[in-house]
């Protein structure tokens, strides 16, 4: 079916750009349950020690800085509507404005990212990290570890997963701007929209469950 | 007989250099890739096999210490399972064939399919390292707090090989899901599908969910040994049994990832060698949606005996029982599809005739272990490890076996020897049930997995045990040897040799690089066999 | 070359006869089942092979009523086996109410047996015939498992909490005791003996060495050299909770949810006192987690188990705690 019209990014394997697209959306979709799955399992073990150990965990949770928390919650959404808006504007094949609103995507991940590593800092600093130097007030030092290493491991991934997000805006800001994206050819864009929309809602879970509840027991 | 000839262009000669394999991106080359791959870890594995059953040969202990015989039955399974038994059928077979049997050109996604196999040997890097440098000795369970604690080994090197094998594992899935829904050829409607291609879409749903639960879970693990978190640690409140939960959760529902595909071969082999369309086809094919929905459900029977309660332990009985169904509702299907069928006692047949047999023992010997009251006894016994084998040995590599046999022709273009093949099935069958039939027994008396000196009481049957893994050692070997002499010395296929239905009949042996010189319309259905669309392949 | 060997298992406790019993029957069902399957196979293969390369099978199509059978008749057979399984598993994991207690603590790689009358023992468990014998078992490191393959039954030695078995042996003699949970280097080593005695016999050897004295008056010594007592008094005057008659009762905490005070929660206590505070109670209790090990734990749960007697008790709660296996930590 190598028709001449064919357009250049058609891979070989497929009839159109229509089917093409739709397999591409669908892998996207399962690689995310995927990554529901991932996750899951990390939620899973949060919930059962939560309801095992309610107290140390309130008494955790309140180490964390809901202010900076909160400030990142909104960067983070902030950053899905410029990617929302680069999703648009890739539709009406306004590469200027892809360009932009990628660019702006990135730059709030990054402060997400900076803040959040100030974070990590602040908790380095008071010997919240688990382990032999780990300090606590003496009746939750056991339990609260076992927060404190949710806690990295659960925001260290999704720190990961903002860096590939990251990875993937720079192939899309690289296609853009050599052309490869067009009204016809959006696909690539769609997707990675997707993707970064999921790391924002796994952040949307995140937060409250981390920072949130459990505050008032103290 | 159609006279057999090599087409002008396959995709085995469109490129010969090292970068028209490494860099290909066809699903056909790939395969050929994990065939390389999963071969060479089957012979590891087999290697480490063969040491342990030379070390019980006798009760005390004194070919290999303590030390060593632990990482060579951890090494065992962890090659075994993670770099043979799962990826074996689906990347192997299932990638040559899924795109060519449903009239597609490539797998949905040609460099993801390129790029699993690359992540599974970065896996496979990983983990030879911690074999080299130390081994590893927690068991394939990695159960924890021996493995974050206690152990002295690799833990974390061969963790991380798991770890990143498993994203082959979901990506190889992700790919077949996409591929089957998107890329079947005209007329070629969810019920006219083969039933490989069923029970790989089955497979490919326990791939994309299962396996990210235990990426995360052998990753808390490595999180635990590297920077002291506790998550399973008893020190700090952290509960061991919970990482049970959470690797069974996965490592059950594997078992299925093993044995599904496997099914899939048994069907086509069924169909062709006995020229008929298997029986029961739409019950067959939702036994595999309902194998793969139900394995979810199962896990905890793994660990009755690890302190769950009365009720869970009641409730995770009654629903591995239920799995058992389709499971029947198959082997029954298979039966009846031989009844009035015109049976070929080809090599492939005799290995799917090997499968029913030896999987029915298997899966009957999983009731015992289903029934809670019995499982306690011979949890984490012999019994175990022959119930285990029957179905991963007994029943996937004999079907994996079948299904190289069957395509083989296809594949390579070339004939294997008849006889030698047959005589191979043959040495296969008798070493199997002579290595593992004895374990059952050794198993109920009380003999414990894992052991590496034992009471000399057990002695006799251990040797048995033994005598068969040699003789299965040898039968695994000949397959090995003839198939590559064939490469070279075997007669040439013709595009059609066991009078077959599928559309990878329909093309040439080997197939083109882009699968079909047309592309295919389909309008017969599956295993139409005595249709006038067949009847002129046959 | 068959003398020696034995091919069945030797039946040695109550259960043991229960358990084969369901053996049998699912063995006679797996014989009919591989026979029925394999011999209708080799027939039609026999029976139908190809006798011209031409050869086309039958056209046949499936049968709904065969479908459903070969679907209802399987599963009805596997919810038998449910049921009586259920009902095996109910025996093996009830103990009787009147049971001879043994504490067992596993570590890499040996067994330690913790008599109440303070007879201790490595890799070797006195027990007597007739009477059911309950194990109460810890872990100083990675999980072990305790197997009597005699007695059919076995359960996971899990660090962080009890876990219980129980058996009541009917032949004196000696069986083996295997570690079934994989442990470690010398984990085929983790092996011992259980010594089933004629009750005069164990009377004997009962009396024959407790140089301690019981295991509730090594606990007592203990608890005054940790100077629990200074706290947990019997007159209610104490900043801890009275401990006398405490066992087996049910506690209101500060959370307001309840407890059954069982060896877990017990253990619990003394490892992270301020998991669960008994209501009017501060979490002034220092953890002594580190400081006592699982056999002195075991030591004060068997003190605080044998304080029964001093207040009046109410209830009846007194004795053996009702839960069987102590619950994970909540």
């Amino acid at each position: 079916m190598s028709d001449v019209h064919a357009h250049p990014a058609l891979a070989h394997h497929f009839d159109s750009l229509e089917e093409q697209k739709e397999a591409a959306t669908l892998g996207m979709w399962v690689f995310l349950v995927t990554e529901v799955l991932f996750f899951g399992g990390l939620f899973a073990t949060y919930a059962i020690y939560r309801t095992w150990y309610p107290d140390a965990f309130a008494a955790a949770s309140h180490e964390l800085d809901v202010t900076l928390g909160t400030i990142n919650t909104a960067v983070l959404i902030t950053s899905s509507l410029t990617m929302a808006l680069a999703v648009h504007a890739a539709q009406l094949g306004q590469r200027a404005k892809i360009m932009v609103f990628l660019a702006l995507t990135m730059a709030l991940g990054g402060v997400f990212l900076g803040i959040k590593s100030v974070e990590y800092y602040h908790k380095f600093a008071e010997h919240l990290i688990p382990g032999p130097g780990f300090q606590f007030e003496k009746e939750h030092i056991r339990h609260a570890q076992i927060f404190f290493s949710l806690y990295f491991v659960m925001t260290g991934l999704h720190a990961l997963h903002m860096i590939i997000g990251f990875g993937i805006m720079l192939v899309m800001l690289w296609w853009t701007w050599r052309g490869t994206i067009t009204a016809e050819y959006y696909s690539p864009i769609e997707i990675s929209g997707l993707y970064w929309h999921f790391v924002d809602i796994v952040w949307i879970f995140l937060f409250p469950l981390l920072y949130l509840i459990g505050r008032h027991a103290h | 007989m159609t006279t057999a000839l090599v087409p002008a262009r396959h995709y085995l000669n469109d490129g010969y250099g090292i970068k028209s394999w490494l860099l290909t991106r066809d699903h056909k080359r790939i395969a050929l890739l994990y065939l390389a791959g999963v071969t060479f870890f089957f012979f590891i594995g087999g290697a480490f096999a063969v040491l342990i059953r030379l070390e019980l040969a006798t009760p005390v202990g004194d070919l290999v210490s303590d030390e060593t015989y632990n990482k060579l039955f951890t090494m065992h399974g962890v090659m075994m399972v993670f770099f043979f038994l799962i990826p074996a059928i689906p990347s192997v077979l299932g990638n040559f064939l899924i795109p060519i049997m449903i009239g597609a050109k490539d797998l949905a996604f040609p460099k993801l399919n390129l790029a699993s196999w690359y992540i599974y040997m970065l896996g496979a890097a990983f983990t030879t390292y911690a074999i080299v440098t130390g081994g590893l000795d927690t068991g394939w369970t990695f159960y924890t707090p021996f493995s974050t604690v206690a152990s002295t080994s690799a833990v974390i090197p061969a963790a991380l090989g798991i770890f990143i094998t498993g994203f082959s594992s979901i990506l190889t899935g992700l790919n077949f899901i996409v591929t089957i829904h998107q890329m079947r050829a005209p007329g070629m409607t969810w019920f006219r599908l083969p039933l490989f291609i069923w029970s790989h879409y089955a497979t490919s749903l326990i791939m994309v969910l299962g396996t990210p639960v235990l990426a995360i879970t052998i990753l808390l693990v490595a999180a635990e040994r590297l920077f002291h978190f506790g998550f399973f640690d008893p020190a700090v409140g952290g509960d061991p049994v919970l990482f049970q939960h959470l690797f069974w959760f996965y490592s059950h529902p594997a078992v299925y990832i093993m044995i599904l595909p496997a099914m899939g071969v048994i069907s086509e082999l069924v169909a062709a060698f006995c020229r008929k369309p298997v029986y029961g086809y739409p019950f067959v094919a939702f036994a595999s949606l309902a194998i793969a929905v139900l394995g979810f459900l199962v896990w905890a029977h793994h660990m009755f005996v690890a302190g769950i309660s009365v009720y869970a332990a009641m409730i995770f009985s009654i629903l591995s029982f239920l799995v058992a169904i389709p499971s029947a509702v198959k082997v029954f299907n298979w039966t009846a599809t031989m009844y009035k069928g015109s049976v070929s006692w080809q090599t492939p047949m005799l290995y799917a005739i090997g499968f029913i047999g030896l999987f029915t023992i298997g899966g009957l010997t999983g009731l015992f272990l289903a029934a809670v009251g019995l499982d306690i006894h011979v949890t984490d016994t012999y019994f175990i490890v022959a119930h285990f084998h029957y179905i991963m040995v007994g029943g996937t590599i004999m079907a994996y076996l079948g299904g190289l046999h069957y395509w083989w022709p296809k594949i390579s273009g070339r004939l294997y020897n008849e006889w030698l093949a047959k005589f191979s099935a043959l040495v296969i069958f008798i070493g199997f049930n002579l290595t593992f039939f004895p374990q059952f027994i050794l198993g109920y008396l009380g003999m414990p997995r894992r052991y590496h000196a034992y009471p000399p009481e057990f002695q006799v049957l251990n040797v048995l045990s033994s005598a068969g893994a040699s003789i299965l050692g040898v039968g695994y070997l000949l397959p090995m040897a003839y198939l590559m002499w064939s490469l070279r010395y075997g007669r040439l296929a013709s595009d059609n040799p066991w009078g077959a239905v599928g559309l990878e009949w329909n093309t040439t042996s080997p197939p083109p690089t882009e699968n079909f010189a047309e592309p295919p319309e389909v309008t017969w259905e599956a295993y139409d066999y005595g249709s006038p669309v067949v009847e002129e392949h046959v | 070359m068959w003398t020696g060997t034995p091919l069945f298992p030797e039946q040695a406790s109550t259960m043991a006869g229960r358990v084969d019993a369901l053996y049998f029957f699912l063995i006679a069902i797996s014989v009919f089942f591989s026979l029925l399957i394999a011999g209708l196979i080799v027939f039609y293969a026999v029976r139908y092979r190809r006798r011209d390369p031409a050869g086309v099978g039958a056209a046949a199509h499936g049968g709904m009523a065969l479908e459903i059978a070969w679907s209802v008749i399987p599963f009805l057979i596997t919810m038998v086996i449910f049921v009586w399984s259920a009902s095996v598993y109910m025996a093996i994991s009830r103990p009787p109410d009147e049971t001879i207690n043994v504490y067992v603590v596993g570590k890499q790689w040996m067994w330690k047996f913790q008599h109440l009358d303070g007879q201790r023992e490595i890799n070797e468990l006195h027990v007597p015939v007739g009477r059911p014998v309950k194990l109460i078992m810890t872990s100083e490191d990675v999980i072990h498992d305790v197997f009597v393959p005699a007695f059919r039954v076995k359960a996971d030695v899990i660090p962080g909490r009890y876990t219980n078995l129980w058996f009541q042996p009917t032949k004196p003699g000696r069986y083996h005791l295997f570690c079934a949970e994989y442990c470690g280097t010398r984990h085929s080593g983790m092996t011992g003996e259980v010594i089933v005695m004629e009750p005069n016999d164990y009377q004997t050897w009962l009396s024959g060495g407790a140089p301690e004295g019981s295991l509730a008056t090594t606990g007592a010594k203990l608890f005054s050299d940790l100077a629990c007592n200074t706290c947990h008094r019997p007159d209610a005057q104490g900043r801890g909770p009275v401990l006398e008659g405490l066992f087996g009762k049910t506690v209101s905490l500060q959370s307001g949810e309840t407890v059954t005070v069982d060896e877990a929660y017990v253990r619990e206590s003394i490892l992270t006192p301020a998991a669960k505070i008994t209501r009017g109670f501060q979490p002034i209790m220092p953890t002594f987690q580190g400081i006592v090990s699982e056999e002195q734990l075991l030591a004060l749960v068997e003190y605080v188990k044998s304080l029964q007697s001093l207040p009046v008790t109410e209830g009846t709660g007194v004795g053996e705690p009702t839960t069987r296996l102590p619950s994970p930590p909540k």
